[in-house]
């Protein structure tokens, strides 16, 4: 396990605490240089890099403010805005998706696209935007892709089994902090799947152990931790998600720091669930 | 019409558990043969549609979302409210009705609040049996935190994600039953119509939003759990995608929508910061249990601050102003939204803001790390420890309890909220208003009901914190799944209703209408510039602070800008064959736009002030609302039929007989 145990730092290489230029100038009319990802509509069906000029960026604007002043002009030349999608703009509902200069949500470490600031681009940066690409994201427009697979590896298996009215006294069962704090720990992804677009193997690893181990951790998920672990992996290698091996990149691009221990949980579990289940089915590229 | 809240008669303390003792069921091989819509899928839909489908009903959950865990409820960030009394600090769940009657400044129904506060123990197990990881103190029990305008402390959380943790155990749940069958899920699908046969909700007109091709899908009984209005101000809290289409369609039907006015300011936003702006973001409520609130005492201190010259620390301990503290010394920082929102207005007013604005005003947090400082020390055994150490054992305690939150203010403004107070303002957050619902959640269109923030049942004209995320999940899973059943019941032996009849087919006409008029305007101005022009009247005329002149001005206004919507604006691409956002958005704005209509005219009728509809002409002489229960006391429910004609006000009476009607003080 000890292979997990990287230096974070290493990847931190824009830290959003210890940088701060907004307190050194103001700049209120950066001139930037975007290349973004066309694809569909008018634009080649396999998609291709279109590059827009863009003045009067001020670094109080979050990124996809940015974005949202280029679609304004273009819809002001009668052209189609860029698609992109979006919708808490606050780093939680894990809409935002996309790579910005090779960074699936950006370079800034613990953030999300939605929650990066334009005070961390300089005047006349060129900046590079595209989708998550993945087999098992496919591109639906632009920057725009499809994530449901990730939605088919829960419904697989990723919840306990108490259907309303079922629970008993909440205080019934008690959890210690530190567990109930290491479970929300992992329950903190929010299912963007930058993970996945980090990767160079497009493995879905560290959502799947992220929600095996939140509900493992617990004493009442612990019931069904075997058999959620097998038919949650067994859904993900159906989707078509790559192998996991130890590159950790998942980890460093996660915009919530779920940790790589995670993965390590879930080999764990995996590999006591096949025992207990003496499962016969194709381990595939199981859990890594 | 006269509206019938159809609550059961006997004592408020037995009401919902002799009704549910003595409600029509529907038998286990009848919920097969009955099919339900639940449009929505944040805590409301997605608890409703899990809960009807391990009863055994046929549900079919949409979701404009690419997936249902993306519901604006995610970012619900402070807590939930539940009268467990695990405090042991007297709550009850008479306090919480109580609290929640108060707070609403006695504009919402007793006995539906009454039967909230009796079903919140339950929203706890539930969520802790589905894995929700919330706080605990060291003993492994649940912890609790205070929220504003209750002295007991009774709201549950999971750091500062309460919202998400929930909304992920409902997912959950919802996705056990879309595995089992018992759920079809349609994401990406937004409904654009709701379909009436004989006078009854048989389903909906939905869009596929990667094609653009309309469906019709029918069913039994249709469910909306659509969330909030905010956004008709352009600038919320809300989530950029949340909209009132779905149910401003169910009105254009037929159904009423009650109290628009009545939407919710909460104080501690971040401050606007240039016209690009997008959103606001919300600091949470949470805060205010450590954070004070103030602004300095003069107004040369204050411009010294907005010109950069000087800074929060520079304003020693004497010239500050604790506003909230001063005026109301018996809940401080804690008074509930509506009062803070609007102190911090008037301090801003008279010229003490402290951001380039003029409209921010400081959030502190100094003195409670140095507290908790302080406290941790002693507990390490250090009785004589150095203010440095103090300062880092105390921000430590408070990275523990808001550290997400002073990450995500660092990430917005560039500023460190441990070593400079926070700065905010108030900000349009949550809509009382909303679909006119009976006991049973039923609108007045048989068949049509709603749950969730979209229904304006359970907070009067204010609502208390961390009570939304209570009353969605109450509402899904635990008021309708047993109240549905007195209409189905009726139904057990209706077929199935076909999607091709002439009403689905006039509905899929009447909404292709709306889309071709939208993108045949092909005129010059983006959706984007109206919402934005839109959401300025309504915060300048309809926002804080109210007036008979202002409203009147602004529906004329609103009119005017809403004909110019239709003439001039440009909507790109095509409607059909192609993913379009901006199609979505003008279908949204233009509904926005009737709304927000409603919302002036609704303002305009109720000349008091209560909760968070505060009209300047009428407050007592320390500014304080000034309510009219004798003229006043109801709900307001409004029909509304075209452009041409007014809205027509329907009044439910407020009945009031266990609880006295007071002035509300928090002094
Ligand atoms: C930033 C923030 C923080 C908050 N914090 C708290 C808190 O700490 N405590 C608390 O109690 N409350 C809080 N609230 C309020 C609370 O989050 C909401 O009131 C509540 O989550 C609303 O839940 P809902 O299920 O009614 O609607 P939503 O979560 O808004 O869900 C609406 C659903 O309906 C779908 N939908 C809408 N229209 C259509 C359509 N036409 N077709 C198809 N689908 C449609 C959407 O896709 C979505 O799935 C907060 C709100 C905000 C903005
Ligand atoms: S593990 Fe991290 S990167 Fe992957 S989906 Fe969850 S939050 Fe996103
Ligand atoms: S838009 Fe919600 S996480 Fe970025």
């Amino acid at each position: 396990m000890e292979i997990y145990f990287i230096n974070l730092k290493l990847f931190n290489f824009v830290n959003s605490s210890t940088i701060n230029f907004s307190t050194f100038f103001a700049m209120e009319n950066m001139h930037l240089k975007l290349k973004i990802w066309r694809q569909g509509g008018k634009f080649a069906p396999k998609g291709e890099f279109v590059t827009y000029e863009l003045d009067n960026v001020s670094e109080h604007m979050s990124f996809l403010e940015m974005l949202d002043v280029l679609n304004e002009k273009l819809i002001s030349q009668r052209e189609e805005p860029v698609a992109f999608e979006h919708d808490c703009r606050e780093g939680i509902c894990g809409t935002c998706s996309m790579v910005i200069n090779g960074h699936p949500h950006g370079p800034n470490a613990g953030t999300t696209t939605c929650q990066l600031h334009m005070r961390f681009f300089k005047d006349g940066d060129t900046v590079t935007i595209e989708p998550f690409r993945a087999k098992s994201f496919p591109v639906i427009k632009d920057l725009v892709v499809d994530r449901e697979a990730f939605d088919r590896i829960i419904q697989a298996g990723g919840f306990i089994s108490a259907s309303t009215g079922q629970a008993q006294d909440a205080n019934a069962i008690p959890v210690s902090k530190e567990l109930a704090s290491a479970s929300f720990d992992a329950a903190a992804c929010i299912g963007c799947g930058a993970c996945v677009a980090a990767c160079p193997n497009a493995s879905a690893m560290l959502f799947v152990s992220a929600k095996v181990s939140h509900l493992a951790l617990l004493p009442q998920g612990k019931v069904e931790a075997k058999r959620r672990a097998l038919a949650m992996v067994k859904q993900m290698d159906q989707e078509g998600f790559g192998n996991c091996s130890n590159i950790t990149a998942c980890e460093a691009e996660c915009p919530k720091g779920i940790s790589v221990e995670n993965i390590a949980r879930l080999n764990r579990e995996y590999i006591s669930a096949a025992f207990a289940f003496e499962e016969k089915e194709d381990k595939g590229g199981g859990a890594g | 019409m006269a509206l019938n809240g159809k609550v059961p008669a006997g004592n408020l303390t037995e009401k919902w558990t002799k009704y549910r003792a003595t409600m029509p069921l529907v038998a286990p091989n009848n919920k097969r043969r009955l099919d339900i819509i639940v449009v929505g899928s944040g805590l409301a839909g997605a608890a409703a549609a899990a809960s009807l489908g391990e009863l055994g009903y046929n549900v079919k959950c949409f979701t404009f979302h690419d997936s249902p865990r993306r519901a604006h409820s995610i970012a619900a960030q402070g807590g939930i409210n539940a009268a467990k009394n695990y405090r042991n600090d007297g709550d009850s769940t008479y306090r919480l009705f109580y609290d929640t009657i108060k707070g609403g400044d006695y504009r919402a129904r007793e006995a539906n609040v009454y039967r909230l506060a009796e079903v919140s123990a339950s929203i706890i197990d539930q969520a802790v049996a589905q894995g929700v990881p919330f706080a605990r103190e060291y003993g492994g029990l649940l912890d609790n935190r205070s929220f504003g305008g209750v002295q007991v402390s009774r709201t549950f959380y999971a750091r500062g994600q309460t919202g998400q943790q929930l909304l992920i155990g409902a997912y959950q749940s919802l996705s056990r039953q879309i595995s089992l069958g018992s759920v079809e899920m349609f994401n990406r699908h937004e409904m654009l119509d709701v379909v009436l046969v004989d006078g009854k909700a048989r389903g909906i007109i939905a869009r596929n939003l990667l094609t653009g091709e309309l469906e019709r899908h029918a069913a039994h009984a249709v469910v909306l759990a659509t969330g909030g209005y905010g956004n008709v101000f352009y600038l919320s809290t809300n989530a950029m995608m949340c909209n009132v289409t779905a149910a401003w369609r169910s009105v254009r039907r037929g159904a009423l929508m009650a109290n628009p006015c009545f939407t919710q300011i909460h104080p501690t936003c971040i401050p606007v910061s240039g016209d690009y702006q997008s959103k606001l973001t919300l600091m949470s409520e949470s805060l205010r249990n450590d954070g004070r609130v103030w602004v300095p005492q003069k107004q040369e201190d204050a411009a010294a601050i907005r010109s950069g010259h000087k800074n929060a620390l520079d304003i020693p301990e004497e010239d500050r102003d604790y506003f909230l503290e001063r005026r109301y010394p018996a809940f401080g920082n804690l008074v509930p939204r509506d009062v803070a929102s609007r102190a911090a207005k008037i301090a801003c007013d008279e010229g003490l803001g402290v951001a380039p604005t003029g409209l921010a005003v400081y959030l502190d947090f100094s003195a409670a790390i140095e507290r908790y400082g302080r406290s941790k020390a002693n507990m390490q055994g250090n009785h004589h420890a150095d203010q440095k150490t103090i300062v880092e054992l105390g921000e430590r305690v408070v990275e523990e309890k808001y550290g997400n939150l002073f990450a995500m203010y660092e990430k917005i403004t560039g500023e460190n909220p441990y070593k400079m107070p926070m700065k905010i303002y108030p900000a349009v957050h949550y809509t009382m208003g909303g679909l006119w619902v009976d006991y049973n959640l039923e609108t007045n269109i048989p068949g049509l009901f709603a749950a969730g923030e979209c229904n304006f049942s359970d907070h009067g004209a204010n609502r208390l914190g961390a009570s939304a995320l209570m009353q969605g999940l109450a509402d899904g899973y635990f008021v309708l799944p047993y109240t549905i059943g007195n209409f189905l019941s009726n139904d057990i032996r209706t077929p199935k209703f076909d999607p091709n009849s002439a009403e689905f087919v006039q509905a899929e006409a009447d909404v292709k209408g709306r889309i071709d008029q939208l993108m045949n305007a092909q005129g010059k101005q983006s959706v984007e510039s109206f919402h934005r022009r839109l959401g300025k009247i309504m915060w300048e005329k309809c926002g804080m602070a109210r007036n008979a002149e202002g409203l009147t001005q602004a529906r004329r206004m609103i009119q005017e800008l809403r004909e110019e919507f239709y003439k001039d604006v440009f909507v790109p691409g095509s409607a059909t064959g192609d993913y379009n956002p901006e199609l979505e958005k003008a279908l949204r704005v233009a509904d926005f736009f009737e709304m927000g209509e409603l919302m002036v005219i609704d303002a305009l009728n109720r000349q008091e002030s209560c909760g968070g509809h505060f009209r300047e002409e009428y407050q007592t002489e320390e500014g304080e609302a000034l309510r009219d229960d004798a003229n006043y006391a109801y709900v307001a429910a409004w029909s509304y039929s075209g452009w041409d004609t007014d809205p027509v006000l329907h009044k439910e009476d407020l009945v009031f007989e266990n609880v006295e009607l007071k002035s509300r003080s928090y002094k």
